[in-house]
Parts: structure tokens; C-alpha cells; sequence
């Protein structure tokens, strides 16, 4: 058995624990810890401000922890040397929360622009992937345009397209869908469940949007105040007495 | 040069170091400014390394080159004519009150070549790639472009900086050979215009006891310029922070830190210059 097939096994995709960061005087994350399984999809929510984003981006060492540890499929994140820490990153597709498009790349381009730096394959092979990625999240017919010419229901489509580009088995999603209509929400909440059933990855998606998340979350975390408030299924938190868990939840409980 | 630095010292601590830190007291200021010095060394150390370390981006080097270099070739073939014509006007009039009118062609070359070239190139690129490069970056890294790039375990360091750096030193050398052809052409326009002289005759009076030390180091100095420029426009751009506002503030102080250190450099590379080769 490989050493990669072995960490799968015997970790959890992402543990973090003790996790804290602060900017200046302004304490984001006081200490939380939490685990998600292989193949288990986890929704972050909380109230705006309240270090949801910060997570994410400390969990592929965007930023630097002040103390804590975030093992990824074993690997302790905060102690990797650059190479290494670059070989985690290969194995983590991130959708930033506006997409985060090269603006002077095609879409084709902006999907492939991975695929152009970390693998063997062929030109053509490539081209014939990113296209493959592109008719998977619906964005083919739009793989000449630039990223201005683009909808931010179409951006966060082309930027989950690239975030798979490299074939992850981890995915963080930034707020997948923030700022879009219902309907275009629905579509990107849809095109996450169907990506959990067909490639069985783990993921944390960082949202506000409780009721799109119960859709395709296994599990959902409460952050309030930079800790763990709750944490459980959707009908776990539906019924639960707290009060800050009841008012975010207070539409479902209607 | 005293002045230039009082200059850079105030105001580096709320248009550089950023909004958080307003304080002017003479202590803040030069702990910024020693703080600013400090960063932009760790940053050129971490821009060799990612530089110097294989895969090497060639194809985006090349795209920088044309970025930098034929772009901007225009802007400075006129603005190396302007000088010619107006320093033609300017010192014909003067050494014809001294009988000496047939050095102007001399005049011309050596000052284009050994001066006005390189300087005029320097500032003129630092206005537009500097701004254009803080701008970039700052709106790339506003705009999550570069974290991404990092999420992908693509070094931005190696894709954006270097690139950019290293265009802008290849390029400067040859945007001077622009400078200075366009400014002695247009040099002699102006003086045939007014007293007709064949281009022959023109370059050789003008060219007669200039050697290859005459020419080299000012226009190779300009590496140094290009270095300047590319380090503190990526630089800037690369520690964007606060919005579209950062990214304005970013280009403003990208084009005014570029074109001053280009200044300073300018001095003291003037004076290594005619110590080392006389």
C-alpha cells in the first residue's frame, strides 16, 4: 500500500486543532478544532467578520497561524518548507469567494493555467481536459471570453472549474455563493452536489447561506466570536436550544 | 539628494507604509523608512530565489519584454527627440556667443549618449511601467488573483515579479539606444533646418572622439534603473493593501519612489562611472 493510500486511511482529510489568529488587537480565531473525513463535506458558517474566510485561507498556509496545528491528510500545513507545502497545495482546490480569475487570461487559459505549470501532459491533452472541466461546470461555449465578459454566477463557475483543474481530493469554497441571484445560487449549490457524488472529495464550504447548505453538507460548524459555537447535522442545529444557534437557524425553524 | 531623501522619509509612513500607521512623529518616520528598506530587502532576496530556481518562465519574460520595451518605445523615441531638437535650439544659440558652433554636433552626441539618453529613458519608464506595474499587482493582489495563483502552488514570486524585474533590466539598455538615436537624428533635423549640415558630416564631427567607454557604461547604467524600477513597482504593487484606493495609492507611489531612487542612482552611478573609467 502506497504511503499516500496509507494517510487516507489512517487520518482525516483536515484536523485542525487549537487554531488562533489575530490581527493586531482583533482576535479572528480563538482556539478551535475540528476534523473532516475523507469524502465528507463540512459548511462553516457564521456571521460576517467572524474568521470563516481566515480559516480557509490558513488551512493551505495563505496566512500563518499564530499558534495551533492543521494536519492535511496527515501533514502538519504549519511545518512544511515551500516544496513540500507547494505538494499539499496540488492536492487542495480552492474557489476564492469572487472568483479570482487571471483577468488577462482567456477562461480556457485561466482553467489551464494550472494544468500548464504542474503537468506532464501534452498541449493537446491539456486542452482537451481543461475543455472536459469547462462542459462540466457548463462554461465550454464561453472559453474564449475574458473574465470582465463574464457574470459572477459564470466567474465562480470558471473558477471552480480551475480550482479542479489538478484533480484535488480536497476542496475549500470562499463563500460559493455570495452575491448571486437564488437562482444562480441554486445552480452553484447543485453543481457542488453533484461534484461531492460523482468525485467523493472532502470539502469545507464557507457560507452564509444555511438552507443551500444543507443541500450538500454532511456537516455544518457554527463560528461565533472566533469559536466553535455548534456543530452537527442540519437537523442537529435545527433543534438545538442555544440561542445565537437558534437565530441563525431561525428560518429553518419556521 | 539630502532633499530627496527629507522628501521620501515624511512621506513614506501614510502613502507607503499604509493607512493603520498615521503617526509622524521623527521616530515613526524613520522606523518606517528603516522598516520599508528592511522589507524591500527580504523581498529582492526572495525574488533571486524564485528567479534563479528552474522552471523558468520564458514565455511570460518574453510577453514583459514586449510589455515594457515595444510599448513603450514610442513614448520614448519622441521623448528623446524633443530633447534633441530643444537642446540643438538651445545650445546652438550659446556656443555661437562663444564662436564654438562647430562643436554642437559633438555637444549633441556626447550629452544624448552620456546623459540625457540614459536619464530621460530611466524617468519616462518609470513613469509608465512603474505605475502600470503597482497597479497590476496591487489590483491582482486586492482581487484574491495572487493568493489564488499561490493556492495553485504557482510562485508569483517566479511568475510575476521576476518576469517583470528582468524585463524591465533587459529592456531599459535598448529603449536608450532608442533615446539617443532618435534624440542625435533629431538633433541634426533642428540644425539642418537652420543652418544645413549633411547627416554625414553631422555624425562624424559628433561621433570624431567618442570611444566605446564613452558609450557602454551609460547605457548599460540603465540595468541599474530597470532593476530600480521593476523591484520597487512590483514591490508596491505586491503589498497592495485596502481596496481600490490601495491599488491608486500603490501606482502614485510606485512612479514617485521609482523615478526618485532613478534620480539618486543617476548620481552615483555618474560618479562610479568617472572614477572607474575616467
Amino acid at each position: 500500500m502506497t504511503d499516500e493510500a496509507l494517510n487516507k486511511e489512517h487520518h482525516p482529510a483536515i484536523a485542525v486543532d487549537g487554531l488562533r489568529k489575530a490581527f493586531g488587537s482583533q482576535k479572528v480565531l480563538k482556539g478551535i478544532s475540528f476534523e473532516v473525513a475523507p469524502g465528507e463535506t463540512v459548511a462553516v458558517i457564521g456571521r460576517s467578520g467572524g474568521g470563516k474566510s481566515v480559516l480557509l485561507k490558513l488551512l493551505i498556509r495563505l496566512q500563518m497561524p499564530d499558534s495551533g496545528s492543521i494536519r492535511i491528510a496527515g501533514e502538519e500545513v504549519t511545518e512544511l518548507n515551500d516544496k513540500r507545502l507547494n505538494e499539499v497545495r496540488k492536492r487542495i482546490g480552492f474557489l476564492f469567494q469572487q472568483g479570482a480569475l487571471y483577468d488577462s487570461l482567456t477562461v480556457h487559459d485561466n482553467v489551464g493555467f494550472p494544468l500548464s505549470r504542474h503537468s506532464t501532459m501534452p498541449h493537446e491533452a491539456q486542452a482537451k481536459r481543461v475543455r472536459e472541466l469547462l462542459s462540466e461546470v457548463g462554461m465550454d461555449e464561453h472559453r474564449e471570453k475574458l473574465p470582465s465578459q463574464l457574470s459572477g454566477g459564470m466567474q465562480k463557475r470558471v473558477g471552480l472549474a480551475r480550482a479542479l483543474a489538478l484533480d484535488p481530493e480536497i476542496l475549500l469554497f470562499d463563500e460559493p455563493t455570495a452575491g448571486l441571484d437564488p437562482i444562480t445560487a441554486a445552480e452553484i449549490g447543485d453543481l457542488i452536489l453533484r461534484l461531492k457524488r460523482k468525485r467523493q472529495m472532502s470539502a469545507i464550504v464557507v457560507t452564509h447561506d444555511v438552507h443551500g447548505a444543507k443541500a450538500y453538507s454532511d456537516r455544518m460548524v457554527l463560528l461565533d466570536d472566533g469559536n466553535i459555537r455548534a456543530e452537527g447535522s442540519f437537523e442537529d442545529l435545527q433543534h438545538s436550544k442555544d440561542e445565537f444557534v437558534c437565530q441563525f437557524f431561525g428560518d429553518g425553524l419556521r | 539628494m539630502h532633499l530627496a531623501i527629507l522628501v521620501f522619509a515624511t512621506a513614506i509612513p501614510d502613502r507607503l507604509v499604509g493607512a493603520r500607521r498615521r503617526s509622524r512623529s521623527p521616530k515613526h518616520v524613520f522606523v518606517s523608512v528603516f522598516e520599508w528598506f528592511g522589507d524591500l530587502g527580504l523581498f529582492f532576496v526572495r525574488l533571486l530565489r524564485s528567479a534563479l530556481t528552474p522552471p523558468y518562465e520564458f514565455r511570460e519574460l518574453l510577453r514583459q519584454c514586449d510589455d515594457i520595451g515595444s510599448k513603450s518605445l514610442p513614448l520614448i523615441a519622441l521623448a528623446g527627440a524633443a530633447t534633441g531638437v530643444v537642446m540643438t535650439l538651445q545650445t546652438r544659440e550659446s556656443l555661437a556667443r562663444f564662436g564654438a558652433k562647430s562643436f554642437l554636433p559633438a555637444v549633441i552626441v556626447f550629452s544624448m549618449v552620456k546623459e540625457n539618453g540614459p536619464i530621460i529613458t530611466g524617468l519616462m519608464v518609470a513613469g509608465r511601467v512603474a505605475a502600470g506595474i503597482g497597479a497590476e499587482l496591487g489590483s491582482m493582489r486586492v482581487t484574491e488573483q495572487i493568493d489564488a495563483m499561490e493556492a495553485s502552488a504557482i510562485d508569483p514570486f517566479k511568475f510575476l515579479v521576476a518576469t517583470r524585474v528582468f524585463a524591465c533590466l533587459l529592456m531599459l539598455p535598448l529603449l536608450t539606444l532608442a533615446a539617443d538615436f532618435c534624440g542625435i537624428m533629431m538633433g541634426w533635423v533642428a540644425n539642418t533646418l537652420s543652418e544645413p549640415i549633411s547627416l554625414h558630416l553631422f555624425l562624424d564631427s559628433g561621433f570624431k572622439n567618442m570611444f566605446f567607454g564613452d558609450f557602454l557604461p551609460p547605457t548599460f547604467k540603465t540595468m541599474v534603473f530597470g532593476l530600480i524600477i521593476g523591484m520597487v513597482a512590483c514591490f508596491q504593487g505586491m503589498r497592495t493593501e485596502g481596496g481600490t484606493e490601495g491599488v491608486g495609492r500603490s501606482a502614485t507611489s510606485s512612479v514617485v519612489l521609482a523615478s526618485l531612487f532613478v534620480v539618486i542612482a543617476d548620481v552615483v552611478l555618474v560618479r562610479l562611472i568617472l572614477t572607474v573609467w575616467g
